[in-house]
C-alpha cells in the first residue's frame, strides 16, 4: 500500500501530461505540411487511408519529441521555458516516457506501413531517427548549427505525405522539403534572438549564444535569400501554378523585407538590439505566416487545377 | 520499500480527490485512445479489403 502511495505522489500525471510529452505544438506544423504534401501527390488515395497516414505522421513526431524530453530532461530542468514539462517537474517518471516514446514510434511507423506503403513506413522511421539520434542526441549540445541540420527532421513530413500516395518521392517533395530546410534557420534564429538565456543557462551552444545576436541576424538574413529562390522553384519548373507562384514571390518579398529588418536592427556595439527585438519578433511572426501561405497555397493550386 | 525509508505523510482529502480525479481523467484519455485505433483498424481493414490494391502494404 505505501508503495502504491509513493509512486502515486511521484508520479502523479494527468492525460494532458502525457498529450504534453508529444509537443503539440510542433504537431500541427508537422501534420499540416504532412497532410499537404499528401494533397499535392498526384493520384488517388482513400480519405480513410489519407487520414491514417496523417496521424502516423503526428504521432511519430509526438514519438521523437517524447524521446526528446526524456533525454533532455536535465536541460530541460535548467531552463525556465521548460522547467515545467512533466518530467522535470517530476509529473512523469523518465523511463516511463522513454517507453511511450518508443512505443508509439514503432506503432506509428507500423501502422503507416499496413495503412499505406514501405516507402512511406521507411521514411517516417528516418525521420524519427534523424530527430532522435542526429538532433537530439549528436547535434543539439555540439554546435551552433544544430538547427540548419535538425531543421531536417521537421522537414520529412510533406515527404511521407507524398510518398503515401505515390509509394516513392519525387522532384516536388524534394522541393517542399528544401523549403522547410530553409525556412527552419531564420524562423528558428529569429526566436532565438529575444530568447536565447535560457540556452546560455543550459550550456545549448544556440547561434546568439557562441557567435553573438549580430552574426545571428546575418545568418537569417542569409538563410532567407537562400530560401526565397527555392520557394519559387515549384513554380518556375511548372511543379505548382500561378497561385503558388504569386503567392511564393509575394510572401518571399515580405519575409525577406523582414530578415533585412532584422540585420538593421537598432543595437548597441555589442550586438544588443535596442528595440527589445521588435524586428527579430516581426520576422518570427512574418516566417510562421510565409510558411502556412506557401504551403496552403500548392494545396489551393492542386484543387483548382 | 527497504523499511529504511522514511514515511511519507498521510494525503490529505483534497490531494487524494486530485489524484483520483487525475487517475480517472487518464483511464478516460486511454479508453478513447485505444477506442479510436480500434475504429481506425476497422476501417483500414474495410478499405483495404474493398480495394487491396491501395498501397503496397
Amino acid at each position: 500500500m505505501s508503495d502504491l502511495t509513493t509512486s502515486v505522489v511521484a508520479v502523479d500525471s494527468s492525460a494532458g501530461d502525457w498529450f504534453a510529452l508529444l509537443k503539440p505544438r510542433v504537431l500541427t506544423l508537422v501534420v499540416f505540411t504532412g497532410a499537404i504534401g499528401l494533397a499535392v501527390a498526384p493520384g488517388h488515395i482513400h480519405p480513410v487511408i489519407a487520414f491514417a497516414a496523417v496521424l502516423c505522421i503526428a504521432a511519430a513526431a509526438g514519438a521523437a519529441g517524447a524521446i526528446n524530453m526524456w533525454y533532455d530532461r536535465d536541460i530541460d530542468a535548467i531552463m525556465r521555458r521548460t522547467a515545467k514539462r512533466p518530467i522535470p517537474a517530476g509529473r512523469i517518471a523518465p523511463d516511463e516516457a522513454l517507453t511511450f516514446g518508443v512505443v508509439l514510434a514503432v506503432a506509428s511507423v507500423l501502422v503507416m506501413y499496413l495503412a499505406t506503403n514501405f516507402a512511406a513506413a521507411a521514411i517516417l522511421a528516418l525521420s524519427i531517427a534523424f530527430y532522435v539520434f542526429v538532433y537530439t542526441m549528436w547535434l543539439k549540445r555540439r554546435t551552433p548549427q544544430n538547427i540548419v541540420i535538425g531543421g531536417a527532421a521537421g522537414a520529412f513530413p510533406p515527404v511521407i505525405g507524398w510518398a503515401a500516395v505515390t509509394g516513392g518521392v519525387d522532384i516536388m517533395p524534394l522541393l517542399m522539403f528544401a523549403i522547410i530546410f530553409f525556412w527552419t534557420p531564420p524562423h528558428f534564429w529569429s526566436l532565438s534572438l529575444w530568447a536565447s538565456a535560457d540556452y546560455e543557462r543550459a550550456g545549448v551552444p544556440m547561434l546568439p549564444v557562441v557567435s553573438g545576436a549580430r552574426e545571428t541576424r546575418r545568418q537569417v538574413l542569409i538563410y532567407t535569400m537562400l530560401l526565397v529562390p527555392i520557394s519559387v522553384l515549384p513554380w518556375a519548373l511548372h511543379l505548382a501554378g500561378p497561385i503558388y507562384g504569386i503567392g511564393a514571390v509575394v510572401m518571399g518579398l515580405i519575409f525577406l523585407a523582414s530578415a533585412i529588418g532584422v540585420v538593421f536592427d537598432k543595437q548597441d556595439a555589442s550586438g544588443v538590439s535596442l528595440t527589445n527585438d521588435k524586428p527579430a519578433r516581426r520576422a518570427f511572426k512574418v516566417s510562421l505566416y510565409y510558411l502556412f501561405v506557401l504551403f496552403a497555397a500548392l494545396a489551393v493550386d492542386r484543387l483548382a487545377g | 520499500m527497504t523499511g529504511t525509508e522514511p514515511a511519507l505523510p498521510p494525503l490529505s482529502l483534497a490531494e487524494s480527490a486530485a489524484i483520483a480525479r487525475r487517475r480517472r481523467g487518464r483511464n478516460i484519455a486511454m479508453l478513447v485512445v485505444l477506442a479510436g485505433i480500434a475504429v481506425l483498424f476497422y476501417a483500414i481493414a474495410m478499405v483495404k479489403l474493398a480495394k487491396p490494391d491501395l498501397g503496397a502494404g
